[in-house]
């Protein structure tokens, strides 16, 4: 078998389904990350054959995941503002409460900071990954995300 | 947030409806062990005992036919059905589709002519071999019966070796015995106890 082959749709599935949705429930929130996961994960299963190169799956993944997410953000603008939310507080578990205080700040932060901080705690992906997936060295992904946090501490305190 | 049941649900509906899955697959327990199936939407493609390690024909079949395979039990559910009737001994004919795309030209030829032998019957390697216009292509018969993708349900159990003797099986010739003693309805049991050790 080649190390090229592309292993069944599946064992992608099992192994970053949820790296993926955590990644998009940090970029778009936790009301739209399932719409873009399903989006993202159908986009993926339609292109997978075509695709060359299974080295990096989940870089992949996540590329389609951040054009889904995108997506969303351009959606939500041309939507009009809802003046109050109808049910504040109804549909949501504490848990996600907390998360999502967090990643509002998150989502405040400067591009880079965001993009990295999203991707080492959201995606929980490696200092090397997201080095390559932001096309930067690991020593500027790591000041990335440490600018980031430290920014998020000063603001949550 | 955690991927669910319901979300990967959903997901494999919407991929349904897509016709986004080229191969389905699901596993379904029986008296000869552990069965992984799976179809095409031509028909049943792949059948493996637990002999087989299901990573390599995962990938076997992900390299020649697709690499869009998911677990969706669902699409399944007529061959589940069937192969529940055949080993409760109620159902002696296989009627779902078969898919024949992971044979080759000579072995597709063997496994239709071994498809016909009838329940309870069997046939010698030499016969079928035969049958098929190569009368002396005996061992090239059993090479392409030892590679059936679709055992049971193409059912290469039902072809022995000349003067009585067993011959070979790809999931291992207890599982041969057991399902020839199913179909002559000649007590089991001991045969199945060799099943489950098999």
């Amino acid at each position: 078998m080649k190390s090229t082959a592309l292993p069944p749709f599946q064992c992608v599935f099992d192994e970053h389904a949820q790296a993926v949705l955590s990644f998009l429930n940090g970029a778009v929130g936790s009301s739209e990350a399932e719409d873009c996961f399903q989006e993202t994960m159908l986009s993926a299963l339609r292109a997978y054959p075509r695709l060359a190169d299974a080295s990096n799956l989940r870089g992949w993944l996540f590329t389609i995941a951040r054009r889904k997410a995108i997506d969303a953000y351009r959606a939500k603008a041309r939507r009009p503002t809802p003046v109050a939310d109808p049910d504040p507080g109804n549909a949501r578990d504490p848990s996600s409460e907390i998360d999502d205080g967090l990643w509002d700040q998150v989502r405040q932060l400067p591009l880079k900071q965001r993009k990295a901080v999203i991707l080492r705690f959201g995606g929980d992906r490696s200092y090397p990954e997201i080095a390559a997936t932001m096309s930067t060295t690991q020593d500027s992904a790591r000041q990335s995300v440490h600018e980031g946090l430290k920014k998020l501490r000063r603001e949550l305190r | 947030m955690t991927v669910d049941q319901g979300m990967t649900d959903r997901f494999l509906q919407r991929a349904e409806a897509k016709r986004l899955v080229d191969v389905a697959v699901t596993t379904m327990d029986s008296p000869v062990g552990t069965l992984l199936l799976m179809a095409t939407p031509k028909g049943l493609v792949r059948v493996a005992f637990e002999t087989e390690n299901r990573d390599d024909v995962f990938a076997e079949v992900a390299a020649q036919l697709s690499p869009r395979i998911l677990e969706s039990p669902r699409r399944l559910d007529p061959v589940r059905r069937e192969l529940d009737r055949y080993f409760a001994g109620k159902l002696r004919d296989f009627e779902v589709p078969i898919d024949w795309s992971l044979t080759g030209k000579f072995a597709r030829r063997v496994l239709r002519r071994t498809a016909k032998i009838p329940y309870g019957d069997v046939a010698t390697y030499g016969e079928v071999a035969f049958e098929i216009g190569t009368p002396r292509g005996a061992r090239a018969v059993g090479n392409a019966l030892g590679s059936n993708p679709i055992p049971v349900v193409v059912p290469c159990h039902r072809v022995v070796r000349a003067g009585g003797a067993i011959g070979g099986y790809g999931g291992g010739l207890p599982r041969k015995r057991w399902l020839l003693a199913l179909e002559t309805d000649a007590p089991a049991t001991t045969s199945r106890e060799g099943a489950r050790t098999g």
